[in-house]
């Protein structure tokens, strides 16, 4: 089969899930150094803290801060998403519920719930709330 | 004592992927439990979180010891993934030895690094 036949099949819910369950894992650890950066800025002191509050105003040098905000709001779907997915694994891995409805089902509940939490959080993020 | 089939290689007895499944496994619930108590000091903290009450969660000895495991099962936990990505897309052994090595420096230098950060609190 060609990659362009391939293409012609829909991927099920679960394989949209496993994929960015792949994305994720990969973004966070390109982007460990932000995170560590982050965390280091806003224990270090509180002079630290405020270049790390001032990150998502002011922007990390050259950065502007609002793609400060949007990277950080991609880093919290990418944990949701990679911890829910990574649950569902462990379920199966404890109970053995590997039914086709099972699979579908759970895939949904996690991008969902995952979507759905980032949403909250993102909104915090930008000061909706 | 070992029993060798034919000319293929022994399949068990060297835990080929049991080991790393079992980490991964294993350092993901660290994760998870690690997320959780953050969480709910986070959660169960009065009024808003500043400076002083958010380097405070990190400056308990228990939590520090936590954050310290957390840290060295996240790097595991990424080396094991990121072998998986490269072991599916990339077949050239001498390429596939690069991404492996430089996996392994970005991982180490970074956990290196949060360690520090963690141990100065």
């Amino acid at each position: 089969m060609r990659l362009l036949d391939a293409l012609q099949y829909p991927l099920p819910i679960g394989g949209i899930v496993s994929i960015l369950h792949r994305a994720s894992g990969v973004m966070m650890a390109v982007l460990l150094p932000l995170i560590i950066w982050l965390f280091d800025t806003s224990v270090t002191s509180e002079i630290s803290f405020d270049r790390f509050a001032s990150a998502f105003t002011a922007g990390i040098g050259f950065v502007p801060g609002i793609l400060v905000k949007l990277v950080v709001l991609g880093l919290i779907w990418a944990y949701l998403h990679h911890a829910m997915a990574g649950v569902r694994h462990l379920w199966m891995d404890a109970t053995h519920q590997v039914t086709k409805e099972f699979g579908r089902s759970s895939a949904i509940a996690t991008a969902v719930a995952s979507i759905g939490l980032t949403v909250v959080l993102g909104a915090k993020l930008f000061g909706l709330y | 004592m070992a029993i060798q089939h034919g000319s293929q290689r022994l399949v068990v007895g060297a835990h080929f992927g049991l080991r790393d499944w079992l980490v991964q496994r294993v350092t993901a619930v660290l994760m998870l439990v690690f997320t959780l108590l953050l969480l709910a000091q986070v959660l169960f903290t009065a009024g808003p979180i500043g400076y002083d009450k958010w380097a405070g969660i990190f400056a308990q000895q228990w939590m520090k010891v936590l954050t310290f495991v957390v840290i060295v099962s996240l790097a595991w936990h990424a080396w094991v993934g990121m072998r998986d990505v490269w072991m599916d897309y990339i077949k050239p052994v001498g390429t596939r030895l690069v991404a492996h090595v430089l996996t392994i420096v970005w991982l180490v230098g970074c956990a290196g690094w949060a360690v520090q950060v963690l141990w100065r609190l």
